[in-house]
């Protein structure tokens, strides 16, 4: 809290439109934490990344997984390693703090500057994760009974968190965030987007590829639908593969690039091919294959 | 009149708290807001609401709100545009968010009122002759367009006001009361959990407290002790109507099935099939060909197991009140449907129906009501899922 981050503009590398930026900027001011959802591939992990490096802070980045306790944010007790050495020696047993490892969350609050810290894809741990963070993210310290220390955050932690929706968060947690939706950019935004990746790409080439990559994304019953990174993977290989850009319109080149899964394959094939043609009655109920 | 936009957005069913409007009032004291309704629309929308399917519900309290005092965006541009062309500005600095603080609320909001007043009759008559409020302009909370970070009036993504945007309503499809997808099943799936007790699982977790105790008693000989971890045991059939009528709602009926399908977590999962209502006998498979006595059902499937039925719940009477009611051709049932559902029920405490047909059109089917006696019966929706999985957790 002692020194005060600039301004969130967005970076070369990362387009962020004009209401993200202010969001952005809002929950850097408040003290926030901003909660960024959004479909998978429009960026929401690279945006920490991205405001990091646009006001020239650490970024500290917490995965988490579907193990992960909020208490190693904070924390790790390494008890085992201590049980070993007080009965093989080695090390002074009676110094509990060398046994005491801190975890992203406390490192942020530890770092002698402001950081960035994301703390990415939430909605993966355990339903009462988010909290058990609450007070921790609100005072911004923590107490470790162990060695009788407090930590406790020197600046204020720019605070990130990703959520894909697995999982509905805890309306106390949310009551104290700032909520972006990262929608799915339109064409223009697409265009941007890819230009800041593939400067040098046709033109026509492009107009096309996102033609059919959008017409792809209207597809009903889609089980995965292809995305932002999916669809820049897409066009470089179109364009490293030297594809004829009146050829994607006909054949979908390289669309395993796009899709991912055998039943959408056949879901593209078979709505984009045979429109219109003798539709068999579709039957209502899946093939049961558990 | 301001604090009406809370109460409105409560109505519709945004769960907004007075900490979230306190945070905004805070936003805006700060200037955040840029007294611009478009910067406003999306900096109130963060703080204030925390889930994408309440967009919609935001979008529309927000349009009924604000409608009538939208900003004329473009038509500031061009009074900019044309009051510089006439005398250029003093170099007005950015507007610095510290410059606003002198600002409360009630000031921005009126003064954003008074502006947007002035710059409707400016744009009707264009006459010459400085109105006052350029004499303002370098400080004035408006900022000039296009400097600086941040949502301004007249910026260049915004040609839509605020309230437009909103009256698009472009977030409707992310409602959770409307049938989108198999992943907002399958979030609903996952609240049905149930944890396991100490003495099912295997022994293969780590039990420290007891590695430290055993340990201790052994004097200091390292001794690992194991514990079970805790596993979901949920158990669950799944019972769906595939007759004539359900095909109507075929594609939400197939991606109720694939959710569950795809749900990893319980530790059994049964899906059966019938015809119309249950009657003496069930089907394994959707064609109707591997038939299964319901009594069978009763002696292998425990009463643990959560029972899901899907279906219109819609027939003729008799079909669901008369013994041989069944319109099946080479059956003939003893009990009526409704005294299967009944032992059904009986048999399985824990259950629910869920009916594709809108839940504000089933007191027109005659058949309806007296099945919603026998099993709680919820819309087939994410969000009425969601209900009925709080119903099948508890009781």
């Amino acid at each position: 809290m002692t020194t005060k981050p600039g301004e969130y503009k967005g970076t070369g590398d990362y387009i962020a439109s004009a209401d993200l930026q202010n969001i952005v900027n809002v929950a850097v001011a408040l003290g926030r934490p901003l909660l960024i959802k959004g479909e998978p591939g429009t960026g929401k992990t690279l945006l920490a990344k991205s405001i990091a490096d646009s006001l020239g802070l650490q970024l500290i980045i917490w995965n988490i997984k579907s193990t992960t306790k909020a208490q190693e944010g904070l924390y790790v007790y390494d008890t085992v390693q201590r049980l070993y050495d007080s009965q093989f020696g080695g090390c002074d047993v009676a110094d509990i703090k060398q046994y005491i490892k801190l975890g992203k969350l406390g490192e942020a609050f530890a770092a002698d500057k402001p950081v960035v810290l994301l703390i990415d894809e939430i909605d993966k741990a355990d339903l009462e994760f988010p909290n058990d963070l609450l007070w921790e993210l609100d005072i911004m310290n923590f107490y470790i009974p162990e060695t009788k220390e407090t930590i406790a955050a020197q600046n204020r932690p720019i605070v990130i968190i990703t959520s894909n929706a697995e999982k509905e968060l805890p309306d106390a947690f949310l009551r104290r965030c700032i909520f972006h939706y990262i929608e799915f950019p339109d064409k223009a935004m697409m265009r941007q987007i890819i230009a800041v990746h593939h400067p040098d790409l046709d033109q026509i080439l492009l107009g096309q590829a996102l033609e059919m990559f959008y017409t792809l994304r209207a597809l009903n019953d889609l089980q995965k639908r292809p995305s932002t990174s999916e669809l820049l993977d897409w066009v470089q290989a179109l364009a490293l593969g030297g594809v004829k850009p009146d050829k994607i319109a006909t054949a979908i080149p390289l669309l395993g690039v796009l899709i991912k899964k055998d039943q959408d394959f056949a879901t593209v094939l078979d709505q984009l091919h045979q429109k219109g043609s003798g539709d068999k009655a579709p039957t209502p109920y899946g093939v049961h294959n558990r | 009149m301001f604090i009406d936009f809370y109460y409105r957005l409560k109505q519709e069913g945004v769960p907004v708290s007075l900490t979230e409007w306190m945070t905004l009032m805070d936003a805006l004291a700060r200037g955040f807001a840029f007294s611009s309704l478009s910067a406003f629309y999306f900096l109130a929308r963060a703080i204030l609401v925390k889930s994408e399917t309440n967009f919609d519900r935001y979008d529309l309290v927000f349009s009924r709100y604000f409608k009538g005092i939208e900003t004329p965006e473009d038509i500031l541009a061009a009074a900019l545009a044309w009051l510089k062309s006439e005398k250029p500005l003093p170099a007005a600095p950015p507007t610095p968010a510290a410059l606003l603080a002198q600002y409360n609320v009630e000031e921005l909001r009126k003064l954003l009122a008074e502006r947007i007043e002035e710059q409707k009759k400016e744009a009707v008559k264009e006459k010459r002759g400085g109105p006052f409020w350029i004499g303002t302009g370098g400080t004035s909370p408006f900022g000039e367009s296009g400097s600086g970070g941040g949502v301004r009036l007249g910026g260049e993504s915004n040609s839509m006001s605020a309230v437009k945007v909103a009256a698009e309503r472009r977030y409707l499809d992310l409602r959770d009361d409307s049938i989108t997808g198999v992943r907002q099943f399958e979030m609903a799936l996952r609240a049905l959990r149930q944890l396991s007790t100490k003495n099912e699982a295997p022994m293969d977790e780590l039990d420290l407290d007891g590695t430290i105790d055993a340990t201790s008693r052994k004097a200091g000989m390292l001794n690992i002790v194991w514990k079970r971890p805790r596993r979901n045991r949920m158990k669950v059939i799944l019972l769906m109507d595939t007759s004539g009528s359900m095909l109507k709602f075929a594609q939400i009926s197939r991606r109720l099935f694939t959710a569950v399908n795809r749900t990893t977590h319980f530790k059994d999962l049964r899906f059966y099939y019938f015809y119309n209502c249950v009657y003496d006998r069930v089907y394994a498979n959707a064609n109707h060909t591997q038939p299964v006595n319901t009594e069978h059902l009763f002696k292998t499937l425990n009463p643990e197991y959560r029972l899901i039925i899907t279906g219109d719940a819609t027939m003729n009477e008799h079909e669901l009140l008369r013994p041989g009611g069944t319109i099946s051709w080479n059956e003939n049932n003893e009990l009526s449907g409704l005294d299967w559902l009944k032992r059904l029920a009986k048999m399985y405490p824990h259950a629910a129906w869920l009916n594709p047909v809108p839940a504000a059109n089933w007191t027109h089917y005659e058949t309806i009501p007296p099945i919603r006696e026998v099993f709680p019966m919820f819309e087939l929706t994410p969000a009425g899922l969601e209900k009925a999985i709080q119903k099948l957790k508890t009781r």
